[in-house]
């Protein structure tokens, strides 16, 4: 099978991840298909446990499915070696994650800049980009701040300057407003919504349905499987009481 | 009663679920204290040896060693009147049961198969003397046209029984091989501490400095001397007191300096100059051993420091006073330290007779070591302080942390050194990952450094050793195998393996630390597109970064080490090939050993680890 690598930023067919063996064994994603075209963005929600979390770091080459066929940037992933998968996500993925997982002891600046180290770039142009990133995102005065410095809001969004840094094809989310106040989810929704605004291709896992509705197309999983597909269209926040309503009837087993 | 068996039981509970690190702290200081109690032990092992050789030979109580010449200035021989005066006061004493002799002997040259060296030839009657009689323990006794040789002698010459040798270029059929307690056996026949050596070799003393014991019959022995080579004489003397021996020879010394009086008691302890090495090597390398010992365990403390905070919470909050968490951290280690101490005493006691055999010289086998009290109070206060020193800062932390913070504390929180982080963007990856990592536990990496820094110390003062013992042998031992080097050798290929196997577990469990600690950042780093060879690399550039000022500083101190070890004997530098061998090989090793935990590490998914572990 051979992907447009133009249109489509993640294509995922059958894919199955299973833990454990025997009686014991765990089916967390169950023959997935998915299409996800650039400049799209797509959420995915669910209850906890449904598999949304292991999906995203399937999608994202974190994980490697137990079966199916999975292509990231046109280039098919599920065979790839640990090395080539890392390659490949340094320039092509971005990932935000609940925990925002930054490193405590690296400033803001430095936070956003790693990810460019990493990926051979210059400090100097790691350095650039970090600072406009930082600007992009409204922190540019807390460049030099320790994350433990930095309220929840103001570190999910270094994450998410961390993630745009090496200029990826799909940035992937995590529940990133799951450890946010309701102030703080508003200042990420706002950026999510910039970067949709911007074109950019964006996979965000939530339980979140504010951060559900700036989505083009939203996917509902149940035991791994995906139960429904929405796509949103028209006016994204004039039907958003509609929406939530149905995501939270879903959430409680309706 | 009762928090003494709640401490046990939670001791107990803790080392049944946790006996990896138990098990490795207890084998860190076990080396440490083994090697100790070696180098402490060592001092008096060949003393039983040298008593069975002296009961066997009916031993002197005071032998005399008399030299024809006298020093000052210009060398002048001394009449054989005086001699003759000089012997009769000896045997006329007070405190003299007995005596036998004078001897003649005669320094000579000795050659056989190519090689020459000085001898000792001293006559004896074919019949048994009263007073040391040598124990033939192959072959027989002098008989005209025979010559016996001291056996660490003829094993060091490679010669036994009905070989030929030449003496002053007369020939000789070996005919026995014996053993004596009244001198010194090869090579110390000449010891300077003990006495010093009587005789000249017809005026090639430093051509010949080590000579070696041999009997022949009287005429044959006198018929060695000359003008230029007179005789000297040996008379052994028999006390009525053997303890008062020591008081004796130093009443009735030699008015003339080359011409010992010594007591049995003198030469007992001089029987002991073949350990006297092991034990100038075994001691400072006890405290090096220690010094690696203190670095493993806290390695392994700094490892298991998150657990313990959690644990330290988990006491609080059911009830356990700061004091009695304490004492529950303390309890454990104070009780690996004693099953350390207890094994290190053992194998030490074990070994030492092995270490210290006493060669051909004598007959019998060293007994047993004695383990006085102060040996064992000094080893386990050694491994007592090296096993607390590592958990006293979780003891401390254990009074000062409140209970909430404790068991939300997961870990000391990551130190940030800007200088190292600003330094690491212009790195290569993987030694970007390796400089974050130490910039994150800068005391860690302190730690290894000081941990090579010893190990180098140890290493480098081992080829100081193995320079000086090749230079002693090439210029002291006339070709001829030196019982001594051998024995040096032999002590110094224990002393690397304890260090090198205590270098090798503080590499790997620091290594293992450190990826445990740097497990999330490792994670991270992975999903923002470092690959696991980059973090392979990075873990692996963290143990080695630190390694090379150790190894540097290891160098000096390694030299000066052995410097004090050898008491002054001459400042010996090894050659800077072995050197720089030994600096690379040092680095290369830190970075093969943290490359296998770091592997490790780095081919776990990260997914489990982001889901599982907040930052």
């Amino acid at each position: 099978m051979k992907n447009d690598g133009d249109r489509y930023v993640l294509r995922a067919r059958g894919l199955r991840k299973e833990y454990g063996n025997g009686e014991g064994m765990v089916r967390a994603v169950n023959e997935v298909s998915l299409d996800v075209v650039s400049g799209e963005t797509v959420a995915v929600m669910g209850p906890s446990g449904c598999g949304k979390s292991t999906l995203l770091y399937l999608l994202g080459g974190l994980d490697r499915p137990t079966e199916g066929e999975l292509w990231l940037a046109g280039q098919r992933i599920d065979q790839l070696s640990e090395r080539a998968l890392a390659r490949l996500r340094r320039s092509t993925v971005g990932f935000v994650f609940q925990a925002f997982h930054l490193m405590e002891e690296l400033t803001a600046a430095e936070n956003v800049e790693l990810p460019a180290l990493l990926a051979g770039r210059s400090a100097r142009w790691a350095r650039q980009r970090a600072s406009a990133l930082l600007e992009q995102v409204g922190l540019a005065d807390r460049a030099t701040f320790l994350p433990s410095a930095l309220s929840g809001g103001q570190r999910q969004r270094v994450a998410v300057a961390r993630a745009l840094v090496s200029e990826p094809q799909v940035v992937l989310a995590d529940e990133p407003t799951g450890n946010l106040d309701s102030h703080a989810t508003a200042e990420v929704l706002w950026l999510f919504e910039h970067l949709r605004k911007a074109g950019q291709t964006l996979v965000i896992v939530t339980h979140d349905p504010q951060i559900a509705s700036t989505a083009d197309r939203l996917i509902t999983m149940r035991d791994g499987a995906f139960a429904a597909e929405t796509r949103l269209t028209g006016d994204r926040t004039g039907n958003i009481t509609a929406l939530v309503g149905q995501a939270r009837a879903y959430e409680q087993g309706a | 009663m009762g928090k003494i068996r709640l401490v046990a039981r939670l001791v107990s509970r803790d080392l049944r679920r946790r006996p990896g690190p138990a098990v490795l702290l207890v084998l860190a200081i076990t080396a440490a204290t083994a090697t100790l109690t070696l180098g402490l032990v060592l001092h008096g092992v060949t003393n039983q040896p040298y008593q069975q050789t002296r009961a066997a030979t009916n031993g002197p109580d005071v032998i005399a060693q008399i030299d024809p010449w006298q020093e000052g200035g210009v060398r002048v021989q001394v009449g054989q009147a005086r001699i003759a005066a000089e012997i009769r006061t000896l045997t006329h004493a007070p405190g003299v049961a007995g005596y036998s002799g004078p001897y003649p002997v005669a320094s000579a040259l000795l050659r056989v198969r190519g090689l020459t060296t000085g001898i000792e030839a001293e006559g004896r009657a074919e019949g048994r003397a009263s007073i040391d009689q040598p124990e033939v323990v192959a072959g027989t006794w002098v008989r005209p046209g025979g010559i016996v040789l001291e056996r660490t002698f003829a094993a060091a010459l490679g010669v036994g029984i009905g070989n030929l040798v030449s003496v002053a270029d007369r020939p000789y059929r070996v005919v026995g091989i014996a053993v004596t307690a009244a001198v010194l056996p090869y090579p110390n026949l000449c010891f300077a501490a003990y006495g010093g050596c009587a005789f000249d070799y017809v005026g090639s003393i430093n051509l010949h400095p080590n000579p070696g014991l041999a009997w022949l019959t009287e005429p044959a022995a006198r018929s060695l001397g000359s003008p230029r080579a007179p005789l000297s004489y040996f008379l052994n003397l028999k006390l009525t007191d053997p303890a008062a021996a020591p008081a004796f020879a130093s009443r009735y010394a030699m008015p003339w300096p080359n011409s010992p009086v010594l007591a049995w008691q003198t030469l007992q302890a001089g029987s002991g100059l073949l350990v006297q090495d092991e034990q100038s090597v075994l001691s400072p390398g006890a405290w090096l051993a220690a010094l690696l010992a203190a670095a493993s365990v806290a390695v392994l403390a700094g490892g298991r420091m998150a657990e313990r905070i959690r644990r330290i919470g988990l006491l609080k909050a059911v009830g356990a006073t700061p004091g009695m968490v304490a004492v529950v951290l303390l309890a454990e280690n104070v009780v690996l330290a004693l099953v350390a101490s207890a094994t290190g005493l053992a194998i030490g006691w074990a070994a030492g007779p092995a270490l210290a055999s006493p060669g051909a010289a004598l007959v019998g086998t060293p007994g047993a070591p004695a383990l006085s009290l102060s040996i064992v109070g000094l080893v386990v206060a050694m491994a007592q302080v090296v096993a607390l020193a590592s958990v006293v800062v979780s003891a401390v932390r254990a009074a000062r942390t409140s209970t909430v913070s404790a068991l939300a504390d997961a870990a000391r929180r990551p130190r940030r050194h800007g200088t190292l982080i600003g330094l690491s963007r212009r790195m290569p990856v993987p030694l970007l990952i390796g400089t974050l990592l130490i910039a994150r536990r800068p005391r860690r990496a302190v730690l290894s450094a000081a941990s090579v820094a010893v190990t180098a110390t140890g290493i480098v003062s081992v080829l100081a050793f193995h320079t000086s013992v090749r230079l002693r042998s090439a210029t002291l031992s006339n070709g001829l195998e030196n019982p001594v080097i051998g024995r040096d050798e032999q002590m110094l290929v224990v002393l690397t393996v304890v260090l090198v196997a205590l270098a090798t577990l503080n590499a790997i469990c620091a290594a293992w630390t450190t990826v445990l600690d740097a497990r999330h950042s490792s994670a991270v780093v992975r999903a923002l597109g470092a690959t696991p060879d980059q973090v392979t690399a990075g873990i692996a550039a963290a143990q080695v970064l630190p390694a090379v000022p150790g190894v540097l500083l290891g160098i000096p101190l390694g030299i000066a080490l052995f410097d004090l070890a050898a008491q002054g004997a001459g400042m010996t530098v090894p050659t800077p090939w072995s050197l720089a061998a030994a600096a690379l090989g040092a680095l290369v090793g830190v970075a093969a050993l943290a490359g296998i935990p770091a592997r490790v590490g780095a081919r776990r998914p990260v997914s489990p680890i982001l889901q599982s572990e907040t930052a």
